[in-house]
């Protein structure tokens, strides 16, 4: 695997749009009123612009997070944790069998500059892509002010458990976060803590249904408790999951609140599998050999149980581990 | 426009479908409620299989036996009321397996180090160095973040989903 050692590349801005064009390596992307444009040396690709940005903030914001993220069927990127390679076609059969497929490998870093970048210059005020479609406006039409506040936010990692001293805060409303529109009518007490002298501050609890439905971002999931590799992300989901994710490992989901339809796919070729709905209660494993897409008509509450131990990605793909969670036996 | 939360409960919950041209099997698809509901008062089985680690589903009901891991555990309240108390553990009192809970034979000796109360969607940390024992007045429900050990109940042809409906 070649790693490219370049950076991105303002190219020309557009004199009617007012949007900038951009480079990494052999991809440009430049964008209209509607959509994003995409060229490699063998082909171009349009996506919807909304849809390019909402994928573009998460996959900076998640740090390419784990495995595959498709911004659709064409274009994406896969976490090499260190390099990232950007990819189009290449795990689409009709791109393959056109031979216009084309990837290339950089440092994690330059990617990230570069999806910046483009976010900084396609983003205007008044659209924020890590809301839900109901509580922002729109990026079509004509570059508008550059946002000044921060693109990127609330991927929040805690080390140990939210809201132990020196760990990360929980949301609360002092701190700016309201109890989101969606969630309003559940009741939100805390738990009781007696702590017997001398033992302060070693026991902690905290209300995670609150903190959920504190959180300003959608399908942006933050770590709310960590034991060795064993990671527990909590998120907000409304609309649907702006990128398909193939995960380079399994990863399970627990449906806190509400419903998700999740689109099943296979990772290689993106045939369809079919479909899986979950409602509150529901376990379901995410094996490492499809990819997925999850939909939710209300804003819903979802844990997702990850397994962080390094190295786990070349132990699955070299076939050492299944594609699958259980043994049955 | 008024938004209703809907929450799953041991009494009342609905159960999502997988509809899938592929071995439901590989998905292991649940539901914690219907595990609880069928579960003896504090099997702790498991819903979630991630190599060494597991997520484990606990029907909370009387008082359960007294608990350690070698490492921390984090409980969510999934329905009702849980009552989680804590005793130190000495160093000589420290559990030595690989991980995942065990259950100890009593109550240890030691300092007590007080009690946390949690109902639906509280998070408990149950830290490394201490021994814990849960206690719920009505039947409740709560999901153990934690390690595949000596007390973890596999019984997935039973929970999961196997074919479709």
């Amino acid at each position: 695997m070649t790693v490219l050692d370049t950076k991105v590349v303002r190219l020309t801005t557009d004199e009617a749009t007012g949007y900038t064009m951009f480079q990494l390596g052999s991809f440009t992307f430049r964008r209209d009123d509607y959509f994003a444009h995409i060229s490699w040396p063998k082909g171009n690709h349009i996506i919807e612009i909304d849809r390019f940005l909402r994928a573009t903030v998460r996959d900076i914001g998640w740090g390419f997070f784990y495995g595959w993220i498709f911004f659709d069927d064409v274009f994406g990127t896969t976490n090499h944790y260190g390099t990232v390679d950007v990819f189009a076609g290449s795990y689409d059969r009709g791109c393959k069998e056109a031979g216009i497929d084309f990837l290339e490998t950089f440092h994690a870093e330059a990617v990230a500059e570069a999806f910046q970048a483009i976010a900084q210059d396609w983003i205007s005020v008044g659209y924020d892509p890590l809301n839900a479609p109901l509580e922002t406006g729109s990026p079509i039409g004509s570059k508008g002010p550059e946002r000044t506040d921060p693109l990127l936010r609330a991927f929040i990692a805690a080390d140990r458990m939210l809201g132990l001293p020196g760990d990360k805060p929980v949301r609360t409303e002092a701190a700016g976060f309201p109890i989101n529109r969606a969630f309003a009518d559940l009741d939100y007490d805390s738990p009781d803590i007696e702590c017997a002298a001398g033992f302060e501050g070693q026991l902690h609890a905290i209300n995670l249904f609150d903190h959920i439905a504190r959180s300003d971002v959608t399908w942006n999931p933050s770590i709310s408790a960590v034991a060795g590799g064993n990671i527990c992300c909590v998120t907000s989901e409304e609309h649907m999951l702006p990128v398909i994710h193939g995960n380079d490992r399994n990863e399970w989901f627990i449906q806190l609140t509400d419903e998700i339809h999740w689109n099943i796919a296979d990772k290689n070729t993106g045939a369809p599998r079919g479909r899986i709905v979950m409602k509150a209660g529901d376990v379901c494993a995410m094996p490492a050999d499809i990819r997925h897409q999850g939909f939710a008509p209300k804003r819903a509450m979802l844990m997702v149980m990850e397994n962080g131990t390094p190295g786990l990605e070349a132990r699955y793909a070299s076939g050492e581990l299944k594609p699958y969670p259980v043994d049955f036996g | 426009m008024a938004y209703k939360t809907k929450t799953g409960a041991l009494g009342s919950y609905d159960k999502g479908v997988i509809e899938l041209d592929d071995d439901l099997r590989k998905y292991a698809f649940s539901n914690i409620f219907e595990v609880a509901g069928a579960a003896q008062p504090y099997e702790r089985v498991a819903v979630v299989q991630n190599l060494e680690y597991t997520a484990e589903v606990v029907r909370a009901e009387g008082e359960s036996p007294w608990y350690a891991a070698p490492h921390d555990e984090f409980a969510i309240v999934m329905d009702g009321e849980i009552a989680f108390s804590f005793v130190k553990l000495e160093d000589d009192q420290l559990p030595s397996h690989s991980g995942g809970a065990v259950r100890l034979g009593a109550k240890p000796n030691g300092p007590p180090m007080g009690k946390i109360t949690a109902r639906r969607g509280h998070q408990v940390l149950l830290p490394k160095g201490a021994a814990y024992q849960l206690a719920a007045a009505s039947p409740s429900v709560a999901l153990l973040q934690t390690a595949d050990g000596p007390e973890t109940v596999k019984r997935w042809a039973e929970i999961c989903v196997m074919k479709g409906e």
